[in-house]
Parts: C-alpha cells; sequence; structure tokens
C-alpha cells in the first residue's frame, strides 16, 4: 500500500510528469553582435531557436535543424559553427556574430556586397549562413583554389543552387 | 527533445562526481543534441564538459597528447600535427564540414554513434537502439552498412574518420573513471564489434571519461594517405575509407599501416595486407596484391558487394598515395 500515490491527485501528477516531463529552465547570459541579452531559456533551447524566437534576431535560418545544411551557421568567439546543434546554454558567457551583425549600420560588409554583385543567391534563404562561412573562409584563408574554396564551403547548401555565384563572391572578397 | 536538466561542470571531479545514470556528458554536442532532437538520447541531465577537459596539443617523451577537447579544426591547423602526424590532418579533412570540425571535440569524436539510418529512424527495429528488436538493415537497405566483423545483430560501421587514422597509428586512449582512477585503453580495444551485444560501441567504462588521445613519434609522416571514397565529393560518410602509412627506407617498406572506414562496427586494420607488404619494395604490384589481400577477408551483405572492388582500388590507390607526399 505503501507503494500507492497517496492520492489520486499525486497519481495524476505523475502520470502526467512520467508523459510529460517537467520543464528545466537555465539563466542564460550571452553577447550577440556586441549586445549582451540576460534571458531564461528552457535548457532544450538551441542556440538558433534563441536567436530566433528570444532575441528576435531571425537572419540565421532554421533549414534542417539536423546539422546538415548550414543555414543556422553563426561564429561564436570568432569561429563558424552550426547554432542548431548548439545548445544555447553551452553558448552562454560567449561572443555571438550573427547575419546582423556584419554590416556597419547601412554600410554593408564587403561580402555582403559581393553576394548582391555577384547574383550569389536566388531565393536567399541559406544566404545568412552562406555568407557567415563566406566570412570564414576569407578570413582563415581558405580561398587559395577553386577546390579549397568549395571544401570549405561543402556544408553550406543551396538548393536553388546559386554556388558559381558564391564561388564569385568569395574570390572577389578575398583579392580584396 | 525530452526535458533534462544542465549543469556545466569545473573541473573532472565534479564532473565525475555528479554523473548519474541517466546523465550524459556533452562537449561538442554535434552529435548528441541530434540525437536528443531525434529522442535516440534521451539523457535527464546533461553536464557539460567542455571546461573541464584540456584543449591542449602537447610535446610528451615520446610523442604527441591530444586533449580529448581539442577540437577538430584545431588539429587539422596544428604545425606538430601537420609536420609528424599528417595523416590524423588528413583524415580530420576528410569529415564532416568546417563548422562541424569547429565544434566537435576529439574525445567525442571516439565516441560518435553510427549513422545507420535505421539506428536513426525510430520506427524501425534496431538492436543498437533498443537492444532485442532486431536489425533492420541485414535484410534491408544495407548499402551503406559493414562488409566485415558484423554479426546477424548488428550491420552498421563507426562513422569516424579521425579513428581510423588513429587505429592506424596504434593510438593510446587515456581515461579516469568515476572513482578517479586513470588508465590506458590501446585503441585496437577502445572499440567494439557488435557481436551479441551491439548496443555497445566501445569499451569506455560507464561514467568515465576520455581525457586524452596520446600518439608515439612515429617513422609515418613522410609517406602516409588517406583516401576517402564517398557518395558525394565532401561532406558525406564514407562508403570505403583507407588510412595508408608507410615507413619506407632504401626502396623497402620496413613496415606498412593500413586501416578502413566505412567496413566495419569499428575502424579495421588490415594486418594480412601489412603483414604482406613488410620487407617489400613499393610498388604498384605489391600494392595491388596487399589490396587483394584485404578485398579476399570481405564477406558483403546483399545491397554493399559494391564495396569489395571500392576497397581494393581505394588501399591501392591510398598506397600509391603515400609515395606522392
Amino acid at each position: 500500500m505503501a507503494a500507492l500515490p497517496s492520492s489520486v491527485k499525486a497519481f495524476y501528477k505523475d502520470v502526467k510528469n512520467f508523459i510529460i516531463p517537467p520543464k528545466h529552465t537555465t539563466p542564460i547570459s550571452i553577447t550577440v553582435n556586441k549586445k549582451t541579452y540576460k534571458v531564461t531559456a528552457d535548457t532544450r533551447t538551441t542556440l538558433l531557436d534563441l536567436l530566433r524566437e528570444q532575441l528576435h534576431l531571425t537572419g540565421a535560418k532554421k533549414g534542417c535543424d539536423h546539422g546538415q545544411c548550414g543555414a543556422c551557421t553563426v561564429h561564436i568567439n570568432g569561429k563558424h559553427v552550426l547554432s542548431c546543434l548548439t545548445l544555447a546554454a553551452q553558448a552562454a558567457g560567449k561572443e555571438v556574430t550573427t547575419i546582423e551583425g556584419l554590416a556597419e549600420g547601412d554600410k554593408l560588409h564587403p561580402m555582403q556586397k559581393a553576394f548582391i554583385e555577384c547574383d550569389g543567391f536566388q531565393c536567399g534563404y541559406c544566404t545568412p549562413g552562406q555568407i557567415m562561412s563566406a566570412v570564414a573562409c576569407v578570413n582563415e584563408g581558405h580561398t587559395k583554389s577553386l577546390a579549397a574554396i568549395k571544401e570549405f564551403m561543402s556544408g553550406n547548401l543551396c538548393r536553388c543552387g546559386a554556388y558559381n555565384g558564391i564561388v564569385e563572391s568569395i574570390q572577389k572578397v578575398a583579392a580584396l | 527533445m525530452r526535458p533534462f536538466s544542465f549543469n556545466k561542470s569545473a573541473n573532472i571531479t565534479q564532473a565525475l562526481t555528479i554523473k548519474k545514470d541517466n546523465t550524459q556528458f556533452i562537449a561538442g554536442g554535434t552529435n548528441l543534441v541530434d540525437l536528443m532532437k531525434k529522442h535516440i538520447a534521451q539523457p535527464e541531465n546533461l553536464i557539460d564538459i567542455t571546461d573541464v577537459l584540456s584543449d591542449k596539443i602537447e610535446n610528451t617523451d615520446n610523442g604527441i597528447r591530444i586533449g580529448a577537447m581539442v577540437r577538430n579544426s584545431a588539429l587539422t591547423t596544428h604545425n606538430k600535427i601537420l609536420s609528424d602526424y599528417p595523416l590524423i590532418a588528413k583524415a580530420l579533412l576528410a569529415g564532416a564540414s568546417a563548422q562541424i570540425r569547429n565544434m566537435a571535440s576529439t574525445g567525442g569524436n571516439l565516441l560518435q554513434r553510427t549513422r545507420c539510418p535505421y539506428f536513426y529512424d525510430v520506427s524501425t527495429p534496431c538492436n543498437k537502439r533498443t537492444p532485442g528488436s532486431g536489425c533492420s538493415a541485414l535484410q534491408g537497405d544495407n548499402r551503406m552498412s559493414a562488409i566485415i566483423g558484423y554479426s546477424e545483430h548488428c550491420v552498421a560501421v563507426h562513422p569516424s574518420d579521425l579513428c581510423v587514422a588513429l587505429a592506424a597509428l596504434e593510438a593510446r586512449v587515456n581515461i579516469i573513471d568515476k572513482k578517479q582512477k586513470a588508465s590506458v585503453i590501446p585503441f585496437k580495444d577502445f572499440h567494439r564489434l557488435p557481436g551479441s551485444e551491439p548496443h555497445l560501441d566501445h569499451n569506455l567504462p560507464s561514467h568515465a571519461l576520455i581525457t586524452s588521445i596520446d600518439i608515439s613519434r612515429n617513422p609515418f609522416n613522410k609517406h602516409c594517405a588517406y583516401l576517402k571514397l564517398r557518395d558525394r565529393d565532401s561532406y558525406a560518410f564514407a562508403l570505403v575509407s583507407v588510412a595508408a602509412a608507410l615507413h619506407i627506407e632504401s626502396n623497402k617498406i620496413m613496415e606498412a599501416r593500413l586501416a578502413s572506414g566505412g567496413v566495419a562496427h569499428k575502424p579495421w586494420r588490415w594486418l594480412a595486407s601489412e603483414a604482406y607488404l613488410k620487407g617489400k619494395e613499393p610498388s604498384i604490384e605489391h600494392f595491388a596484391k596487399a589490396a587483394a589481400i584485404a578485398a579476399d577477408e570481405v564477406k558483403p551483405l546483399a545491397g554493399n558487394a559494391f564495396k569489395v572492388p571500392l576497397l581494393k582500388g581505394a588501399i591501392e590507390t591510398a598506397l600509391q598515395n603515400c609515395l606522392r607526399n
């Protein structure tokens, strides 16, 4: 008898908690595009969801949400990573740069300008991720050959097939 | 994802102390977060160990020590790795994408799960995901599956490229267990074959942590190659991969190392081929014979017989590429 729940209400709560385990939250302090945010988030929140749903920075896109398409690419402490596979709690205390943080006011980042000039996109959905990877590609010097650019950019898919324009954009910025 | 509590550990002692049965350590998270989204991993607690483990690459008396938290991308640009252990960088650069290499840790690379499609599809039986439920790939779509070392319970392959290089270089895995006792697992004993317990990928004790990987100084840096054959040029798992390393003196192979990914539940060493090459001249004929010896060992499944000629060609080509360094 002792093993039985003390009341129907407690039994209901046990069943509910089993089927829908209660969520945990965690406080997160994070710097995005040089601005510090202090928020409380469900521990399950990915950095991508935090950016889009809580900080309303919708530049980084949710394509596959499984690390296969690269549309969610952002920089953490200067390195380009997949925000869909990064837990927001793990990004706490770090410096994040998203596509919104590249331009200075109305002055576009050279890579943004190059994408426009070279037709580096059609529908534009993969573009924020492409540009974040492209910036890393130039910064880290992987632009010595066409093959090196294509290899470095292979984690960013473009269903419109704007690859030639993307590569051209990168070559253009690398030559600056 | 199922709800979980999240703790960031400050040191190894704390991380090991608070680890419970339904707790998982998380480092780069590139595999675990995905598995959690698909409800394949359902930890109740996560312990972030990114600040706990070393992210340093250090010289040791007889080689190099790679901290478990060294990110994959850091390994690919490290001068000492590039000069003395280039096979490591070659293998890593053949795997994942630049973003994932910036995230993934060295320790986590060893512990990643198979990418067998049935393991990921929770609506199908899979002995690795749900022990005793059966292996869907055995009679199903097994194009990507193993051609050697498998059992009737599991035909999945290990997905890592780095591990193939570490197997070839006979690395050692340094671990620390829950009682904070440090020990070493030789790389060949780290991963398991599926046998009747395919849910176990490796021999790391539960609640233990990988702290670092040691590689001894070796003469293979002058002649080594990593060849990966896959469905697209980049960012895909191997159909067949080959790590080849030769120690050549006076036009004679003093020692050869050959290992493959995409063929078995663990990185597979072609020991008979290595033994054949020892003492021979590095020639196309001997390379072809070594490849034929390996290809004779395998038993493909209904859907992956194509991997046999692929493997044979990959070994021959990788050995030839060793001479082009």
